[in-house]
């Protein structure tokens, strides 16, 4: 919170600059049902620690969570910053009508742009983090079983329902042989030979998302898992393959315990493959050579990137979670939630007196003043004085 | 206009606008061409604002070249990856936050500085690695045709195009997909800019304006005051988005603001304003006719002639204005500067408080516990300068 002081020229030698951690005031935060309490809560403490009043509009979807915390938190904060909004798409459309001085919204690309588009009516800035499909290639040269491990760990967490989830394999055919067995191995290990009684395995969300999952089961052929059971909203931990990249498996953000692999012949049709598309959340590589981890990092874009591992960097507090195009504008987590709902205003504070020395500013102006101007405009350093 | 923003795309996937050193490279060629072609420059700016050359170079030129020095100094490191703090779950690992370019950056300049206002993003966007498209003012004519004709002179002519055009070809261009859109100038278009960018899911940065009030409390040193004031407010003409917009003061002190503005302003541009060199015009025939309707059933303390012809308006005060009045309703930009009576500094808080949050704020008052604290004062007052006069400690 403390004021970040700024470097003065000679201009401002005298006078004190710096840059003052505000509150915008008053903040919608809208959150999505994946992570429902960590997903509400945190952008939460963030725009209470900078100071702001909040109207927190949960999600409908994860309705224990959305009745828990309607219930609690008035009953620990301050009722008069703060509210709890419930409510569908008509009753956010609603809210979105309103002004606020800062938007926080999770969810999807296409609601995001509902969200910019009614933020921009009042001019209200907005922290969009949404979704993509995240890219993870498979290198030839690396261990398959360490990377089933990993990338199954990642994929199935949640029942995929995680938005920085490895979303889609991109690998060779020979590396996809090594890599089948090895998830299969992965995924008895983790969740036994009936994952259904496992209690380590999620389930979908809804009935709607349930059948979505469903429908993209048909996409390629099923290479490992495939089994759901609708009264349960259980879906098996999948692996798809020979997958189309026009098939709706391809498509849409998957949101589930399905994994698809798609073949590439190297590194470099991996790269134009994902150049291709948009600009995804995370994005993965799994090399034993970091040259080769290197140049995915180089020659794409995503919010984030992990070499040789999944999305482990979200418990760093030193690093910020963020998109880049359709999956997000804008980072938090730690320092930079305080800094995403802080206005950092730029202040001067000049004395009063010593008014010679402001002299030169003011006209009639003459060559004299230019030389002078220029002179002093361009020292930043005070080693001039 | 698709394909030139097509085409430019093209060139950043090319690559070539991403190494440290192309990015140094063109900027060095900004920085000749500023240099070699000044006068060039200066001319246009001053033929768009009726300015000096010499005022042209310390309000433009200068902050051009400073920020260059800047990013060529600094760019080197602020590209590299910066490691973070790690915990005990990534303690093998390597954890960093690498800075790299968005894509293709949109930056639409404003008029009244017209130079300045599309070189300097343009400068950040290079030195982060993006291709730009430069789409300066069409309101200040002279600049935007020698921006057109320099730049493709001395920058990469693929990824640094400008496309000059009016309100149609913007509507064109703002269709069009980038990957993040700059925009200097006022809060209608701005918003117009930032839905249009909705669209595409683009992120905005938006320079816009507002009326920036400037409190003088009667604890201060009227002559200094007025005199930083009268500097602030008359510089380009009053076209100036950060300038003093109104003044807020006890009634009692009004006589005697009016009368050191005054003076002051005798001293600035002499008895004879319309022949200083120092004193600009406005930018246009529909932004001058604005100004002059705000003076409509007004009160006059000094100033109001005006001169169709060279779009001239003298430094004007108004006093005792009626808040509900046309001049207290839009930004002036303009050589007009209102004082609104307010009983005491809390009535002024309350007046600002009120209406939107502005671009830039300003006190003057001895008593630094009037303005500083904002548990005192600044509370839902948000902008981004904020300049006070206080003793020097």
């Amino acid at each position: 919170m403390k004021d970040e002081p700024g470097s003065t020229n000679l201009f401002t030698k005298l006078d004190s600059a710096f840059i003052r951690k505000e509150p915008f005031g008053l903040v919608l935060i809208i959150a999505p049902w994946n992570y429902p309490v960590n997903l509400t809560l945190v952008p939460l403490v963030g725009a209470l620690a900078a100071g702001n009043c909040v109207v927190l509009k949960p999600s409908e979807i994860s309705q224990g969570t959305e009745k828990v915390l309607a219930e609690v938190l008035p009953q620990y904060l301050d009722q008069s910053c703060f509210a709890v909004v419930l409510g569908g798409s008509q009753e956010t459309g609603q809210l979105l009508e309103h002004k606020f001085d800062y938007i926080f919204f999770t969810g999807s690309p296409r609601v995001g742009k509902i969200v910019m588009t009614a933020a921009a009516k009042h001019l209200t800035p907005v922290t969009l983090e949404l979704g993509g499909k995240n890219p993870c290639y498979v290198d030839d040269n690396c261990d398959p079983q360490t990377v089933a491990n990993r990338v199954a760990w990642f994929r199935y967490f949640n029942a995929g329902q995680t938005c920085v989830a490895p979303d889609y394999v991109l690998c060779s055919p020979e590396m996809q042989e090594r890599l089948l067995p090895a998830l299969q191995s992965t995924i008895t290990r983790f969740y036994g030979d009936d994952p259904q009684s496992s209690p380590n395995l999620g389930r979908i969300i809804n009935q709607k998302q349930f059948q979505r999952l469903r429908a993209l089961l048909g996409c390629g052929h099923v290479a490992i898992g495939g089994q759901s059971d609708e009264s349960d909203r259980y879906i098996a931990p999948t692996v798809l393959v020979d997958v189309q990249e026009t098939e709706p498996v391809m498509q849409e953000e998957i949101f589930g315990p399905i994994l698809p692999i798609v073949n590439v012949r190297s590194v470099d049709e991996a790269i134009e493959f994902i150049n291709r598309r948009e600009k995804p959340l995370a994005l993965y590589a799994f090399s034993n050579s970091s040259q080769v981890v290197n140049q995915m990092l180089e020659q794409t874009s995503s919010g984030s990137f992990a070499g040789n591992d999944g999305f482990l960097y979200v418990s760093l507090l030193s690093v910020p979670l963020g998109g880049v195009g359709h999956s997000g504008m804008g980072r938090y987590h730690g320092k930079f939630t305080f800094d995403t709902f802080s206005h950092h205003r730029t202040c001067l504070l000049a004395p009063s007196g010593l008014e010679k020395l402001k002299e030169i500013r003011y006209p009639p102006y003459t060559d004299w003043n230019q030389q002078l101007l220029r002179w002093g405009m361009g020292s930043n350093s005070c080693t001039l004085l | 206009m698709e394909r030139e923003v097509q085409r430019v795309r093209q060139a950043f996937l090319s690559g070539r606008s991403r190494p440290l050193r192309f990015r140094l490279q063109q900027l060095e060629a900004l920085r000749r061409m500023v240099q070699e072609r000044e006068k060039d420059i200066l001319a246009a700016i001053a033929a768009d604002l009726c300015k000096s050359e010499l005022n042209a170079y310390s309000q433009e030129v200068i902050t051009v070249l400073g920020e260059i020095d800047f990013m060529l100094e600094n760019l080197p490191e602020w590209v590299t990856a910066k490691p973070v703090k790690k915990n005990l779950l990534t303690m093998m690992d390597e954890a960093y936050i690498q800075p790299q370019p968005l894509g293709v950056v949109l930056i639409i300049g404003a008029w009244n500085y017209p130079f300045v206002l599309i070189i300097q993003p343009l400068i950040g966007a290079i030195a982060a690695g993006n291709a730009v498209i430069i789409k300066p003012s069409e309101l200040s004519e002279n600049t935007a045709k020698i921006v057109a004709k320099l730049l493709p002179q001395y920058l990469d002519q693929d990824l640094y195009v400008v496309i000059n055009g009016g309100v149609e070809e913007t509507t064109e261009l703002l269709k069009q997909r980038f990957d993040h859109i700059f925009y200097t100038g006022n809060t209608a278009v701005g918003k117009i800019v930032m839905e249009a960018a909705a669209k595409h899911l683009t992120p905005v940065t938006l320079e816009l304006g507002g009326k920036s009030p400037c409190y003088i409390d009667k604890d201060c040193d009227l002559d200094i005051v007025c005199r930083r004031i009268t500097w602030g407010k008359y510089m380009n003409c009053g076209q100036t988005c950060i300038a003093p917009d109104y003044i807020l003061c006890e009634a009692s002190l009004q006589s005697q603001i009016v009368w050191k503005i005054k003076e002051t302003v005798k001293e600035f541009y002499g008895e004879n304003i319309k022949e200083s060199p120092d004193y600009e015009r406005i930018i246009n025939l529909r932004h001058f006719k604005r100004i002059l309707s705000l003076l409509e059933g007004q009160k006059i303390a000094f100033g109001g002639e005006t001169d169709e012809a060279t779009r001239y308006i003298a430094p004007t005060v108004l006093t005792d204005v009626d808040p509900k009045t046309k001049v207290m309703q839009e930004e002036i930009f303009g050589p007009v500067l209102p004082i609104v009576p307010v009983k005491n500094v809390d009535e002024a808080i309350d007046f600002i408080n009120e209406r939107e949050k502005p671009l830039a704020l300003y006190v003057f008052s001895h008593n630094h516990k009037v303005p500083v604290g904002w548990e005192l004062i600044t509370e839902n007052i948000v902008s981004i300068l904020f300049l006070i006069s206080v003793p020097v400690y």
